[in-house]
C-alpha cells in the first residue's frame, strides 16, 4: 500500500500507533541533540531543526524549513530500547541458614512503535539481531522488546558529512528488501508519500487518510535519494576488508592512532553496533539478597580483556586495533557481513575525532 | 542440558575443598537438586560458572569424570576476589553453578589413536581432567604420551599423579622445567624440546595442548614439522568470559567466541590470531 498524507496529519499516525497498543517514540530536540523519546504528539518532531557534524563536532541549528526529519542521525537511535543499558539477569537470595535462592529476571514490556528510523538503524537493527537471537542462544530481554517493535523508517535526506551509509550498501533509503520495516516515509515539504514494508504496517496504513501519491511526488522522493547518495563524500574501500587488515595487524599506524585515542569507548557507546556487556553483582546492603546485572562494555576499557593477572590488551594500539579488525574483518566471519553500518557516530562522537574511514584508507595506502 | 541453567544458576553445595598447593585448590561440588545433578553431564574440557554469593562469577574446567555421579570437581588457582572466596568455602556451603559450556576434547577423534597431551604452567585443569579419562578408559586409546614442561621445578603439581600416569600400559611421561635444582631427574629445559624423545611416530597422533600461547604456538610448529597434520591439533584457549554464551563479547578471538566455539579448538580455526599480541 503506498499513498500520500498531507504534514498536518501526521498526528494521526501517532493516534493509530497508539491505538494500535504501541508506546510511541520518535526524535526530538533534547540537550543539544537529536534523541529518540517517548512521543504523544507531532508536534513533537524537530521541525526546522538540522545539524551539522564533522570529526569530533555535533551542532545544531534551526531554520524556517517546515521538515521536521531534516537531520542525519544523533548518538543514539534502536539500540538502548532494545539493548538495554543497563538491567537485571537475576537475583539470588541468601536465607540466614546459607542456601541460596535464584530467580531470572522476568520481561514484560509494552509494545513499542519507532517513527523516524533511519535506513543505517534499520541495518544495524539486523545485525543486533543476529547476534542476540541466534539460533542456538537467544536473549530474553533483548527478544521480549524485540518481539513487537513496530518501525516506521523515513528516508534520509540530509546525510551529514560523516555519513557513508551508500558506502556500506545501507542507506540512505529503507527499501522492502531489507525486511524489518513496517512503514517507510519519504518527507517532501507539504507531507510524506507512506509505503507499508509489512503486514502490520499495511494495517496501520490502512487506517490513515492516504490520497493517491502523484508522479511529481514519485519524483521529488527520487531527486532527493539521488541528492543523498552524491552528498556523501566519506566511505570505505570495500565491503569485505579481511585481507586488508588482516596483512596489517602489525602496521605502525595502530601506534600513530593510539597517540591520538583516549580509549574512552564513546566510539563504541554510540556504535548501534556493538554488543558488547559486562556483568556485576550489586549486593543489597543487608546481605540476605544480590541482583546480577548488566551493562554496556567497551573494548577500550582496561578490564574488558583482564584475564587471571593478564590483561591481553593492555595499550590503546591493540584496543582500537581489536575494535577495527572485529568490526570490519571478524564480523564477516561471525554474522556474515561488516559490523558497520555507515552511520558515522564514532566519527562525529570521538572527542579527537578520529575517523574510521580516514584510518582504514591510511591502512590501506600503506604497504603491508 | 537443561537450558535454563545456562543463565540463571542453580545452587550447588560443597561436598570437599583439597588443598594442591598453597595457592591451588580443588572443590567439589553436587547440585542440591538431586533430579538436576543425576541429569548433569559434561564432556572434558567443558566448564562451569561458579558463583561466589554477592561477589561474582568465573569460569572454571570441570576435571571430574564425566560418567562418574558423585561430585562435580574443579580445580582452582587463588588469583582475585572470587577464587579467594572460593577458598574460604566449607564443606555444606552453597555457592551457584551454571554449566556446562562449551566444547569439550574431541574424544571421539582419540579414540583407538595415539594421543599427545602437552602442557605448561601451573597443572593445567582442562588437560589433566582428559588425561584422568583416558587412564580410567587406558585400553581404548592408543599409545599416549604426557607432557609437561614449568618454570620453576617447585611449580609441579600432582606428582604423585604423573608417577601413576607414568606406570600406565604403553604411557609415556616426561617432564621439563626451566629452573631446576638437585632434586629433578627430569629435563632441564622447554617442554618443546622433549618432543623429540617421544618414544612413537607422530604423523598418525592426536595431539592436545594447553597453557601459555607462546608455548602452544612453538610446539605446534615443532610438531606440524615432525609430521603431525594441523587438523589433529586441538588448544584450549582461556579468555575473558562474563557470559558463557557467547553474546558478551570478552572472549572474541578473532572471530571465534572462546567461551561457546571453544574453549577447545581445532588448531586451522585460531591459527590467524594464535601468538599474535593482543588478541
Amino acid at each position: 500500500m503506498r499513498g500520500f498524507i498531507p504534514r498536518n496529519q501526521l498526528q494521526l499516525l501517532i493516534s493509530a500507533l497508539s491505538a494500535a497498543g504501541y508506546r510511541c517514540i520518535g526524535p526530538q530536540l533534547q540537550d543539544g541533540a537529536i534523541q529518540y523519546l517517548e512521543l504523544t504528539d507531532a508536534s513533537q518532531f524537530p521541525q526546522g531543526v538540522t545539524e551539522q557534524q564533522s570529526p569530533g563536532s555535533y551542532r545544531i541549528s534551526q531554520s524556517d524549513s517546515p521538515r521536521q526529519f531534516a537531520w542525519a542521525t544523533g548518538p543514539q537511535a534502536l539500540k538502548p530500547y532494545l539493548f538495554a543499558a543497563d538491567e537485571s539477569l537475576w537475583q539470588v537470595q541468601c536465607d540466614p541458614q546459607g542456601d541460596l535462592h535464584f530467580n531470572a529476571a522476568t520481561h514484560v514490556y509494552k509494545p513499542l512503535a519507532v517513527i523516524g528510523v533511519r535506513a543505517c538503524d534499520l541495518a544495524a537493527l539486523r545485525l543486533q539481531d543476529a547476534h542476540f537471537l541466534r539460533e542456538d542462544q537467544t536473549d530474553k530481554a533483548y527478544a521480549a522488546r524485540r518481539q513487537d517493535l513496530f518501525l516506521v523508517a523515513v528516508n534520509c535526506t540530509h546525510p551529514a558529512a560523516t555519513c557513508f551509509c551508500t558506502s556500506t550498501g545501507d542507506g540512505p533509503n529503507a527499501t522492502p528488501e531489507t525486511e524489518n520495516g513496517d512503514l517507510v516515509l519519504d518527507e517532501l515539504d507539504d507531507g510524506f508519500i507512506v509505503q507499508s514494508l509489512s503486514s502490520r504496517g499495511e494495517k496501520i496504513a490502512a487506517g490513515l487518510p492516504l490520497t493517491e501519491s502523484t508522479t511529481a511526488q514519485h519524483s521529488s522522493a527520487e531527486q532527493q535519494f539521488k541528492a543523498a547518495c552524491v552528498a556523501q563524500t566519506r566511505g570505505l574501500p570495500a565491503r569485505d576488508l579481511r585481507p586488508l587488515l588482516n596483512a596489517r595487524l602489525q602496521h605502525t599506524r595502530w601506534q600513530d592512532i593510539a597517540q591520538r585515542c583516549l580509549s574512552c569507548g564513546n566510539c563504541t557507546s554510540v556504535c548501534p553496533t556493538c554488543f558488547c556487556y559486562s556483568e556485576q553483582d550489586m549486593p543489597a546492603l543487608d546481605g540476605a539478597m544480590s541482583t546480577h546485572v548488566r551493562a554496556w562494555d567497551s573494548c577500550f576499557t582496561q578490564a574488558h580483556s583482564y584475564i587471571h593477572g593478564i590483561t591481553i590488551r593492555a595499550d590503546t594500539a591493540l584496543r582500537y586495533r581489536q575494535w577495527l579488525t572485529h568490526k570490519l574483518a571478524a564480523w564477516h566471519d561471525q554474522y556474515g557481513r561488516s559490523g558497520c553500518v555507515g552511520c558515522g557516530r564514532c566519527i562525529s562522537w570521538c572527542p579527537v575525532g578520529i575517523d574510521i574511514t580516514e584510518e582504514v584508507a591510511a591502512l590501506a595506502a600503506a604497504a603491508q | 542440558m537443561n537450558m535454563s541453567m545456562q543463565h540463571t544458576p542453580v545452587t550447588a553445595e560443597v561436598t570437599r575443598r583439597t588443598k594442591e598447593t598453597p595457592s591451588v585448590f580443588t572443590l567439589g561440588l553436587r547440585l542440591c537438586d538431586p533430579e538436576l545433578h543425576r541429569a548433569y553431564c559434561f564432556t572434558p574440557g567443558q566448564f562451569n560458572m561458579l558463583y561466589l554469593y554477592g561477589v561474582g562469577e568465573i569460569p572454571i574446567s570441570i576435571v571430574s569424570d564425566p560418567d562418574s555421579n558423585d561430585e562435580l570437581e574443579h580445580t582452582i588457582r587463588v588469583v582475585g576476589r572470587v577464587t579467594r572466596g572460593f577458598d574460604a568455602l566449607k564443606v555444606g556451603d552453597r555457592i551457584g553453578l551454571r554449566g556446562p559450556f562449551g566444547r569439550g576434547w574431541p574424544l571421539n577423534e582419540m579414540r583407538g589413536k595415539d594421543v599427545l597431551l602437552l602442557t605448561g604452567g601451573l597443572g593445567c585443569a582442562p588437560l589433566v581432567s582428559v588425561i584422568n579419562y583416558i587412564a580410567e578408559r587406558r585400553a581404548e586409546f592408543g599409545r599416549v604420551a604426557i607432557l609437561q614442561g614449568v618454570k620453576h621445578m617447585d611449580d609441579l603439581i600432582w606428582r604423585e599423579r604423573y608417577a601413576i600416569w607414568d606406570a600406565l600400559p604403553d604411557t609415556q611421561v616426561l617432564l621439563a622445567a626451566d629452573v631446576a635444582g638437585a632434586r629433578w631427574s627430569w629435563h632441564v629445559g622447554l617442554v618443546t624440546e622433549l618432543i623429540d624423545q617421544i618414544a612413537f611416530d607422530l604423523t598418525d597422533t592426536r595431539v592436545l595442548l594447553c597453557g601459555p600461547e607462546a608455548m602452544m604456538l612453538a610446539s605446534v610448529r615443532k610438531l606440524c614439522a615432525s609430521g603431525v597434520a594441523e587438523n589433529h591439533i586441538w588448544i584450549s584457549m582461556e579468555r575473558n568470559m562474563q557470559c558463557a554464551l557467547g553474546q558478551c563479547g570478552h572472549c572474541q578471538f578473532g572471530a571465534q567466541f572462546v567461551c561457546k566455539n571453544g574453549p577447545v579448538f581445532c588448531y586451522p580455526q585460531i591459527r590467524e590470531h594464535l601468538g599474535v599480541k593482543g588478541y
